[in-house]
């Protein structure tokens, strides 16, 4: 049985009133592909914020590599509001902010590509190498370490080139065309020396041909740097043919999980996308 | 005891002031996101333009009034044209920038103007008699301002809540982008804001020189300040929150004044009280926590 | 240009500026207008650089740096006034506490020191909320740390609301550009540096940096102390460029007019902060002098001059600047020399847009 990398129980996220998250439960493990499909607002962005801490869970526990980096139940004005299951579980809050968590291992990339727009190419990759650094401020700004610099950037060159970004690197990051914004994406989370990564909706936007090459990469990634991959994304036929497992979730409830074949034959999956017949 | 009620008075008194002032800063964030560092000197350029129109020969102080709230409604309506308009686009230190560059600019201009000394602001019939209350000697105005300011927040929380260029107010400051696709025609929201802001500036300009009897041309700096640590205290954008955070900031103020030994530090506590607030309750009082779209 | 000609050309503008200094130094202009100038702008282009290392490169609005200038040009003049002096600058407060006077370099470092330890101060609580907050609570800092140091109870420490003065000054006006110059070197190495990065990855994007395992307030706290840290040393500069200090100068038209300098030569620019420095002081205190006295053209009186009309300009022309013109001088790029080589071939994009029309008419 391999490790578990990420596990997750019963995460639910609620803005409010709205439940975007209910009561999920999932696990990804070691060297897997795993996918997080759903139709559009299902709450895979929402599940994807509360594991990378960008939002605190409202209830519920994720444990990456053993670490507890979250753990939540209601509190305040949310006991009264919360609207979810299992409130009574968890008893501690801890929550991890997200750079605690990239530096455990663990790397993403944004659906609304968020890159360093104004900055170079290289630039972006090697502010995700800055955590790794060993050097301090002082040392680093008087170049004392001007050898742990240099390799540094010949890292971050040799990924530039695995993503094919290498002749564009002095290049601003905005001024890119959109696929190759996505690449840099998945550079710069590469850079953090991820064990997992988690990628949002990685070929949104992309071509058919586009698509292929990027499961090709995500393919070769994964082999190369011993990757674990949490997946979010619409192109079905990427998922179904990247992914080791799929996990599918509507109105942020998990509804199927299992293997492409499983998941493609499931009637509530079908119903999910589809819509039941009985409501038109 | 008189002295209690004196304090407490003139405490009443100032913090109406601030409120007045505050909730302009206090709307125009909510709307903008924008700091207006200039709202101070709008205060100040209105002390000026009564001095000067007092001044006027055969002017009678209704009418120096009433053209005093008009000008200064005019110029908060010509800054946002001229000084905001142009960079809605534009970061938002960008517009904060352009805000401290008007400060700067009316500073400069009211020195010049005015050689840059103090002068004495015309005495308003009426409203600076003395008068008596539970046996303290003060002002009319005293006693006028909280009144004045509770009947205008009260106008003002109600104009908000039932017209219907109030509700475009409440729904840009909600969400700017969508607002406008729902065919909001958002630079008229705009302008009313500053309008309503101006005018209770203007309004608090006559009574805070009628009791402080002089304007210089930096004087807006201060008040200005503290009426902005009143709106962050109440929670920014939201009215009722300026208001007792005006009071409690006025009230506390003139306590401190009443010791010798901290008087001089009054100014500084307004602030010492803003850290305190963003310590314990970020968002103030009645603030709502906004959240980023990731 | 190859990098070589690059170095040689940069050595011949620093020793032809150093010698230009050092003749200036040597010379009558050393009292002159010119002199004066300089001097204050090599220290505002410290202060601007510094504060555009916050405002520029890390995206933190800040208004705080008169409040640190303070702090440090106080410090500075608390721990070397000469011990002889004191009673007769204490004169109301029996010579005050301080019976010691320590070396002018310790005495800037230590300047630069207590306005980082402010910082922290301030940060602990500020840094941690959204960045609006930050912009306010320096600016509410700068006017408590003056309220404070005018305080009756700490004028034995400070000589409260009465100047500070008989401290050491410098003698050659090669002193200021000396240290000015050691600072900024510093700053732009540190910007440079993989910290540099962090602090612009900071301002391009928070949530994208955090998930690239910046921490956010250990970042955010660093650039505002090390900021504070070289406005600190600023305000020793300046308080030697002056020979005396008193609290009430350290006004937030202070801290405003170092933001306009910043806006002037491009947020983001280090050149740009400090060509906009020389530029900003030279107008204020010497070219547009003129505006404010009376002038004639013939018997023609020139209307609306006069004391003060000056500030007035000159606010009218930083408004243009702000609202038309929002990228400065420099935007956020550096000076090099194939920038310089570029303009002269093509000042302004004009070469460019006439063969770019030339193009037109000809498909046309």
């Amino acid at each position: 049985m391999a490790n578990t990398v990420l596990s997750i129980e019963n995460i639910t996220v609620q803005f409010g009133g709205v439940v975007a998250v209910n009561n999920l439960s999932m696990h990804v493990d070691e060297g897997e592909i795993v996918s997080l499909i759903g139709p559009n607002g299902a709450g895979k962005t929402t599940a994807f914020n509360a594991i990378t801490g960008v939002y605190q869970a409202t209830n519920g526990r994720v444990i990456f590599n053993d670490e507890i980096i979250l753990e939540s139940h209601p509190t305040g004005k949310m006991k009264k509001l919360y609207a979810g299951e299992n409130a009574d579980l968890y008893h501690k809050i801890i929550s991890k902010t997200p750079d605690k968590i990239a530096k455990l291992g663990m790397g993403r990339t944004f659906q609304n590509i968020r890159l360093f727009k104004e900055l170079s190419v290289l630039d972006n990759v090697m502010i995700a190498k800055h955590m790794r650094l060993k050097g301090n401020l002082f040392t680093d700004t008087f170049m004392i370490n001007y050898k742990e610099e240099r390799k540094l950037r010949e890292v971050c060159l040799e990924l530039l080139k695995i993503v094919d970004l290498y002749d564009l690197r002095d290049e601003v990051a905005s001024s890119l065309p959109y696929g190759k914004q996505r690449h840099l994406e998945i550079a710069r989370a590469l850079a953090t020396e991820p064990k997992l990564l988690l990628l949002d909706e990685p070929a949104a936007g992309m071509n058919p041909q586009e698509t292929e090459e990027l499961t090709a990469l995500i393919r070769k990634l994964r082999k190369d740097f011993n990757l674990t991959i949490l997946l979010i994304e619409h192109h079905m036929n990427l998922v179904m043919d990247i992914s080791d497992r799929i996990y599918v979730i509507d109105f942020g409830k998990l509804i199927s999980s299992g293997t492409p074949e499983m998941v493609q034959g499931d009637q509530r999956v079908i119903d999910a996308y589809l819509g039941v017949a009985d409501d038109e | 005891m008189s002295n209690y009620v004196q304090l407490l008075l003139s405490g009443i008194a100032v913090g109406s002031l601030y409120a007045l002032i505050a909730i302009g800063y206090t709307m125009v964030y909510g709307i903008l996101r924008l700091i207006n560092f200039a709202h101070g000197d709008m205060f100040m350029m209105a002390g000026f333009f009564l001095i000067y129109i007092a001044a006027i020969p055969n002017m009678p102080i209704w009418g120096a009034l009433l053209l005093t709230i008009a000008l200064t409604v005019l110029l908060g309506f010509l800054i946002e044209r001229c000084a905001y308009k142009p960079l809605r686009s534009a970061p938002r230190m960008s517009v904060m920038i352009s805000a401290i560059g008007v400060s700067y600019l009316l500073q400069n201009f009211a020195t010049y103007f005015t050689g840059g000394l103090a002068q004495a602001y015309p005495a308003i019939p009426l409203i600076s008699n003395k008068i008596e209350i539970f046996g303290v000697s003060t002002k009319l105005i005293t006693v006028i301002t909280p009144i004045l300011t509770i009947i205008l927040v009260v106008a003002l929380v109600l104009f908000i809540k039932y017209t219907k260029i109030g509700m475009a107010m409440r729904a840009v400051s909600k969400d700017f982008e969508t607002s406008q696709l729902m065919g909001i025609k958002i630079n008229r929201v705009i302008s009313m804001t500053f309008i309503i802001g101006s005018f209770l500036a203007a309004i608090g300009s006559i009574m805070y020189f009628s009791y402080y009897e002089q304007v210089s041309p930096t004087i807006g700096a201060m008040p200005g300040l503290k009426a902005f640590v009143a709106a962050v205290f109440g929670g920014i954008g939201s009215i009722p929150g300026a208001v007792i955070g005006a009071y409690l900031i006025g009230i506390c103020e003139n306590i401190i004044k009443s010791f010798p030994a901290i008087a001089d530090l009054s100014n500084a506590f307004t602030f010492v009280l803003l850290i305190i607030i963003l310590i314990l309750k970020p968002n103030g009082l009645f603030g709502e926590k906004l959240s980023e779209k990731v | 240009m190859k990098k070589n000609t690059k170095i040689i050309a940069s050595l011949i503008l620093a020793a032809a500026l150093l010698g230009l200094l050092i003749f200036i130094d040597n010379s009558e202009l050393k009292s002159s207008m010119l002199s004066t100038c300089l001097q204050k702008g090599a220290i505002y282009a410290l202060v601007a650089v510094s504060m555009n290392l916050l405002n520029g490169f890390t995206g933190l609005f800040s208004l705080g740096q008169a409040g640190f200038m303070l702090i440090g040009a106080y410090t500075y003049a608390i721990l070397t006034i000469p011990v002889a002096s004191r009673a007769s600058v204490y004169q109301y407060f029996d010579g005050g506490v301080v019976q010691f006077a320590i070396p002018v370099l310790p005495a800037i470092l230590i300047a630069g020191l207590m306005a980082a330890v402010f910082a922290a101060l301030i940060g602990l609580p500020v840094l941690k909320l959204k960045s609006d907050y930050l912009a306010i609570a320096t600016l509410g800092f700068a006017e408590i740390i003056r309220a404070v140091i005018q305080w009756q109870q700490v004028a034995p420490l400070t000589n409260g609301s009465n100047m500070l003065r008989a401290f050491p000054t410098y003698s050659s006006i090669l002193f200021p550009f000396i240290i000015s110059g050691i600072c900024i070197a510093a700053i732009i190495l540190l910007i440079r540096s993989s910290y540099g990065r962090a602090f612009k990855a900071i301002r391009e994007d928070e949530i994208a940096a955090e998930a690239m395992g910046i921490n956010m307030f250990k970042h955010k706290m660093m650039s505002f102390v090390i900021s504070s840290f070289f406005a600190g040393v600023g305000g020793a500069l300046l308080a030697m460029f002056q020979s005396s200090v008193q609290a009430k100068g350290f006004t937030s038209a202070m801290t405003y007019e170092i933001l306009l300098i910043v806006v002037i030569g491009g947020i983001g620019s280090i050149t740009g902060s400090i060509i906009a420095s020389f530029l900003f002081v030279s107008s204020m205190e010497w070219w547009l002098r003129f505006l404010d006295e009376t002038q004639f053209i013939g018997d023609f009186e020139v209307p609306l001059l006069g004391t003060g009309f000056r500030m007035v300009v000159f606010s009218v022309v930083i408004m243009i600047i702000v609202l038309f013109w929002r990228r400065g001088i420099m935007g956020n790029k550096e000076f090099s020399w194939d920038g310089i080589f570029k303009f002269f071939k093509d000042p302004f994009g004009i070469v460019s847009k006439i063969k770019a029309k030339g193009a037109v008419k000809k498909n046309g």
